[in-house]
């Protein structure tokens, strides 16, 4: 962090001091959110109370945690609450590693950069059920994998990459089938977060730090926090509401919560359980944000 | 789901409430989009983006039948049936067009027709489901009763049973309409491995697991195959084909020694079938892809591979177990919504869709089978009707059947109750779990779930008074 | 010399990476059916016609395409004007309840639709509003808003709030301090937020499936060849779905390449 300021306090005569935003008070924050928060409670909050309700109220009516009760009592919650863990804790990594490395090297702005770009958000274009159907395709038994590998020599009969027995290549194959389709949206936050630092940071840098590695892990990736973190709240969210993908390459040999609020719903006509599934996996998308709020704190005065 | 229906009639109360805030929003947002487009000090200023001059309408309707009725259906749903149905089936209706229109998720459509009673509005004249969803139905919303209608169609000669089955609370809910069985089909390459004096025609359940073994030495490669993805049928596999085979009944053998042994076979069974299993919804593509060989499913289900390859598979009924050879036959029927506005019409469509020539399209074109009993079929079958066909005939006319039952008198508990067999299911083929204690925890939730529904036994179990007893 | 050597080969390898999949979907779409149960499947196929020419001479698919691009426009525009707003207040001022807000505003969108879906479609056909595009776009809008809401605020945190003082200081008020100085640096950010919005309604299926009936939106309308056809049904509708939004997406692309013109 101190890398950063020296550049900063560079620039500080050039601004003025005083920052009223910091200090504000009166009702204009308000009046801007009002409309969203309007329409939302109108389209969204409205129904989303009901649903809450529904996981408050037993089959019979009563109000109480019963729903919750036979939640933590149906067979393969466990292993989904776990398995949903295991896929964010890799796809999450994974995504942001992939992520970087398209964003670094289209803010470098080699020549066709554009081009690059467009082909990095195509996937943005790729429906849950789309995806599903493709990667499905590829991972089946007589599929494309198998039969690349058995046209190159690697393998002499096809090797079956969804079996039920296997719950940690069927997850692998789901992370594979995620980090292909929703990456792109953390490539723009970031190609839009690498743009916004003023080059004289960058350029200040190079004074200071020969190699790229350091000036990327001491420059940018500090200023890119902000970006950083809208990403991961986004990804988080999203991830966790993954179902059509995980149908389709996991069927029936492994759930993830989001399925088992589906299924539970669609499947076995249970809505109160399947809205309890919904304020768990609600309760967890509230907690991962706040642990990216506070775990990476931005800290406004030190932002250009 | 009553619960939630309830809930949701609460909200006609706040409507207007909503409506204003809906118009308050959309002036506020107007009103900060203007200040910020046309401040003070500003030349142009883009402008965050303005409504694309959106249509008023929303354009023209898909089907092009604006006024004619609509037919809403979670049958035929694969997008060559339901052009099949509007090209062959419905453009022969006389009384006007027809807007088919099906949903493949069953709860999709239970949504529409509960949401569209629940609102009083009337936006589907006709319903063509499953015995089964007609039973969710009438437990959340009430349907016409069609008594009338079938006395009307008289010379349809609908046979006793499936009257019966249409008997929902008291009244006729539906008019039988199409018919299926579930059936099994093979590749022809795995013909040459059956057992030694087996028939597939007569398959019995220990053939077919030495059958499904001898693939698997031979081959190397586990190829039975069951569709046990959650939209496959493997729960209708355990309800109609292994319980009864093996122990006669369903619910009052759940628990049974005789229930352990079938669930044992099933777990050999299971050990030579492709492990991917469960991500197979219809065995039709698996069948064709070759990654299975041998496979159990709905007759409909089934005929994309007997159809575009006629002389590659061979379709057979399923298998015979110690207690004879269980099987489930499926009733298909049209119904009417309680809140219809065009009752005449609506029972024109119904009236036209039963005919005989009618049915004969649906049999060459959709593979779904008239409700008029076997042997009443028209001449001239189509490539992959006329196996099916036959594999039906050799699954009803056997001398050792036991007809199954959808389950009878759940209402509302159905799902809960399906749910039970595809729970077994999970613990005993994939989470290993062990075969006794499955049953004896699963028994208990099974009790629970007919005790609430206050449900007598149905066939294969014994008919008799008071709720059905799990054994 | 060898850095940009590296830089190409990593962009192509992504590049790739995102790309042959989709054109094993395009092979997969416009093989003859029985090649797609051949095994081992063949990259370079003999190409038919044939499945595709099932949907676009099937009834609708324009008119459904249509709608569908109608339902993304309002959407688009309806997030727009109701987020940037409110992204802007959270990237310009400190107040009571602003992280409570992007709490709040982040756990709507984390609930299962599915488990709405009644509520959702009672609401529509008691407001008149059923199997309308506005029923449909309305609904996307509210699941698009909270993303809006935060991409713009992270756009608009990071174009620095010292010009829009200045502009202010040199007597323009707040709101055309922001319209003149902050929104041409933001607008390629702000467009990529409303064009996110977009994307996300064309894809969007579960909603557009329960608020319509006659009137489908084009997910709506090829959803049960998505979820229950034969293999070759399900490549060409896949694909069909696809293909228009790498139009879309073309537009988007020019507007966040312009962050660089701008400075």
């Amino acid at each position: 962090m101190a890398s950063v300021s020296a550049p900063a306090s560079q620039r500080r005569p050039v601004t003025p001091s005083a920052r009223p935003r910091a200090r504000h008070r009166g009702w204009t924050p308000y009046l801007l959110l009002a409309p969203s928060v309007a329409f939302l409670a109108v389209f969204f909050i409205a129904p989303l109370v009901q649903g809450i309700e529904l996981a408050f109220t037993s089959t019979s009516g009563q109000y109480g945690l019963a729903t919750f009760h036979s939640m933590l009592n149906d067979p393969g919650f466990l292993s989904a609450l776990t398995d949903t863990l295991i896929m964010l804790a890799i796809v999450l990594p994974v995504q942001l590693v992939l992520a970087m490395a398209m964003a670094l090297l289209v803010s470098s702005r080699p020549k066709g950069s554009g081009f690059w770009l467009y082909v990095y958000m195509l996937p943005l274009g790729v429906s849950e059920l789309t995806s599903g159907i493709v990667w499905y395709s590829v991972f089946t038994q007589q599929g494309w994998l198998n039969s690349i590998l058995t046209s190159l020599g690697v393998i002499h009969a096809p090797v079956i990459w969804l079996s039920y027995s296997n719950s940690l290549l069927i997850i692998a194959t789901i992370v594979v089938a995620e980090a292909w389709r929703s990456t792109s949206i953390i490539v723009i936050i970031l190609v839009g977060g690498l743009d916004a630092i003023p080059r004289e940071y960058l350029e200040a840098a190079d004074v200071f730090y020969a190699s790229p590695w350091r000036k990327f892990w001491h420059v940018t990736l500090p200023l890119l926090r902000p970006a950083l973190r809208t990403a991961l709240i986004l990804r988080t969210v999203l991830a966790f509401e993954v179902f059509a993908t995980v149908i389709a390459l996991a069927g029936g040999s492994l759930s993830v919560l989001a399925t088992k609020a589906n299924n539970a719903y669609t499947q076995f006509q249970e809505p109160h359980l399947a809205a309890a599934y919904g304020v768990l996996i609600m309760a967890l998308s509230v907690l991962a944000t706040a642990i990216f709020l506070a775990g990476l704190p931005v800290r406004e005065e030190r932002l250009p | 789901m009553i619960a939630l229906v309830v809930r949701v009639e609460n909200q006609v109360n706040r409507r207007d409430v909503l409506r204003l805030g809906a118009a308050g929003t959309l002036l506020a947002s107007a009103a900060l989009a203007s200040t910020a487009g046309l401040a003070a000090c500003s030349t142009a200023g883009p402008g965050a983006g303005t409504p694309a001059g959106a249509s008023g309408g929303g354009g023209g309707s898909g089907g092009g039948g604006s006024g004619g009725l609509v037919f809403l259906s979670d049958q035929l749903s694969q997008t060559t049936e339901s052009q099949a149905m509007r090209v062959q089936v419905l453009s022969g209706f006389s009384g006007g067009s027809v807007d088919f229109i099906s949903f493949a998720d069953t709860t999709k459509f239970i949504t529409q027709v509960v949401a569209q009673a629940k609102a009083g509005a009337a936006k589907v004249d006709v319903i063509g489901g499953l015995q089964g969803d007609f039973v969710s139905l009438q437990a959340q919303v009430p349907l016409r009763d069609m008594s009338d209608v079938i006395g009307q169609l008289a010379d349809r000669n609908f046979p006793r049973a499936y009257l019966d089955l249409a008997k929902i609370d008291g009244a006729y809910r539906f008019v039988p309409w199409i018919t299926a069985t579930y059936l099994m089909a093979a590749s022809k390459q795995a013909l040459k491995y059956l057992p030694a004096g087996a028939n597939v025609n007569a398959l019995t359940y220990a053939q077919l697991l030495a059958w499904g073994q001898a693939l698997k030495k031979a081959t190397g490669r586990p190829l039975l195959g069951f569709p046990a993805s959650p939209d496959g049928l493997i729960k209708r596999f355990i309800q109609g084909y292994l319980y009864p085979s093996f122990t006669g009944g369903l619910n009052t053998a759940f628990d049974s020694p005789a229930a352990v042994t079938a669930w044992q076979w099933f777990q050999q069974a299971w050990a030579v079938s492709n492990p991917q299993s469960p991500t197979y919804a219809f065995m039709q593509e698996p069948l064709q892809s070759g990654e299975v060989w041998v496979a159990w499913d709905h007759a409909v289900r089934l005929f994309d591979a007997l159809k575009s390859a006629p002389g590659q598979f061979v379709a057979f009924p399923a298998p015979i177990g110690p207690k004879g050879r269980g099987y489930l036959p499926v009733l298909g029927g049209l119904a009417i919504p309680a809140t219809s506005k065009d009752v005449t019409k609506a029972t024109q469509l119904i009236s036209y869709l039963t005919e005989p020539k009618t049915a004969a399209t649906m049999l060459n074109a959709e593979a779904w089978f008239p409700p008029t009993g076997p042997g009443s079929l028209p001449p001239g079958l189509a490539p992959g009707i006329s196996d099916e066909a036959t594999a039906i005939q050799a699954t009803v006319s056997s001398p050792a059947t036991i007809p199954a039952q959808l389950p009878v008198g759940l209402g509302a508990q159905s799902a809960a109750y399906d749910k039970v067999f595809v729970d077994a299911f999970t613990a005993i083929a994939i989470s290993n779990a062990p075969i006794p204690a499955t049953l004896a925890s699963q028994a208990t939730t099974l009790q629970g779930i007919l005790h609430a529904a206050n449900a007598g036994c149905w066939k294969p179990d014994p008919l008799g008074s008071g709720v059905c007893k799990v054994g | 010399m060898r850095r940009a050597v590296l830089r190409y080969t990593g962009a192509a390898l992504l590049a790739a990476w995102v790309l042959f999949p989709m054109y094993l979907l395009t092979i997969g779409a416009f093989s003859v059916q029985s090649a797609i149960y051949h095994y081992p499947r063949d990259i370079l196929p003999s190409l038919s016609w044939g499945t595709m020419r099932f949907f676009l001479d099937s009834q609708g698919v324009p008119t459904a395409l249509g709608r569908s691009v109608i339902v993304a426009a309002i959407t688009a525009a309806a997030s727009a004007a109701l987020g940037i707003p409110a992204g802007y207040a959270l990237a310009r001022y400190r107040f009571r309840g602003r992280d409570a807000y992007r709490v709040t505003i982040v756990s709507t969108r984390a609930f299962p639709v599915v488990v709405l879906s009644i509520p959702l479609a009672v609401f529509a056909l008691q407001w008149g509003s059923y199997d309308t595009v506005w029923a449909v776009a309305f609904m996307h809008t509210a699941l698009t808003l909270p993303f809006v809401v935060l991409i713009s605020s992270s756009v608009l945190t990071a174009v620095p709030a010292d010009l829009e003082e200045a502009a202010q200081v040199f007597g323009c008020s707040r709101p055309a301090a922001f319209a003149r100085v902050t929104l041409p640096l933001a607008i390629p950010g702000l467009a990529a937020a409303g064009g996110f919005a977009l994307l996300m309604s064309y894809n969007e299926v579960f909603a557009a499936s329960v608020l319509t009936l006659e009137r489908p939106t084009l997910p709506a309308f090829v959803l049960n060849a998505l979820t229950s056809s034969p293999e070759p049904y399900k490549y060409a509708a896949a694909w069909l779905l696809m293909v228009p939004t790498f139009v879309f997406i073309f537009f988007i692309r020019r507007y966040i390449l312009g962050v660089g013109r701008a400075r």
